[in-house]
């Protein structure tokens, strides 16, 4: 009788995420900067997961604050199809 | 004690002829230092392109004002009252500053960001210039 296989599970390797506030020291995040805000919403201008972007549960509210000011005053959209 | 800072953000009406546009901002301005605000900065980044419309139009003239007040002097709900009686006015935004905020806006004033991206243009251009000539000249023999 065959004997069943025993698999093993290969673990993947990624590179650890890191918060980029707290790693380069930034205490405040500008909303006038639509540039910078870019890198923590997708192309539709959702705002982006924390498990995704790496930052810490801190800046990740402050991320959404200065985001959310940033549409108000028409530097990001609220709704967008391809902006990236 | 010790004054609150506050920055507001204008969008005006892109509409507006020159003249039109410094007598709005400094009908603000007035509006600040008569009601015990002290400007600290004002910004002018004139004519910006707008992500979405408002009010069918994609342009907005955006004037940034940075100032400190006592917490109980209400200038900020008089400013925003004058904001909202203003037909010139698309959008504005004001906000309370806290105090990462208050060193970040100092250091932006003094350019210290833009120096940044500039110096590290500079150190860019020669580094790339140098590993790109001896690659082309690889190839070509």
């Amino acid at each position: 009788m065959a004997k069943r296989q025993k698999y093993t599970r290969v673990p993947i390797i990624r590179p650890k995420k890191y918060c980029r506030f707290k790693k380069s020291g930034i205490k405040y995040i500008d909303y006038k900067n639509p540039d910078f805000l870019m890198a923590f919403i997708n192309e539709q201008g959702k705002l982006l997961p924390r498990r995704i972007t790496g930052t810490s549960l801190k800046f990740q509210r402050k991320v959404a604050v200065a985001v959310k000011r940033c549409r108000h005053i028409a530097l990001l959209p609220y709704v967008a199809d391809q902006m990236k | 004690m010790e004054k609150t800072h506050y920055e507001s953000v204008v969008v005006l009406t892109p509409v507006l002829s020159e003249k039109m546009l410094q007598d709005a901002v400094s009908s603000f301005e007035k509006l600040i230092t008569e009601n015990g605000g002290e400007l600290i900065h004002k910004e002018n980044w004139g004519l910006t392109k707008m992500a979405y419309p408002i009010q069918k139009k994609t342009t907005g003239f955006y004037q940034i004002f940075e100032f400190a007040a006592e917490a109980d002097a209400q200038i900020v709900d008089k400013l925003e009252l004058a904001y909202r009686r203003d037909e010139q006015v698309l959008r504005y935004l004001c906000i309370k500053l806290d105090k990462h905020a208050i060193k970040y806006n100092e250091r932006r004033r003094n350019g210290e960001f833009k120096k940044a991206k500039i110096v590290d243009t500079t150190n860019a251009a020669p580094v790339v210039e140098a590993k790109v000539t001896p690659v082309t000249s690889e190839e070509e023999e």
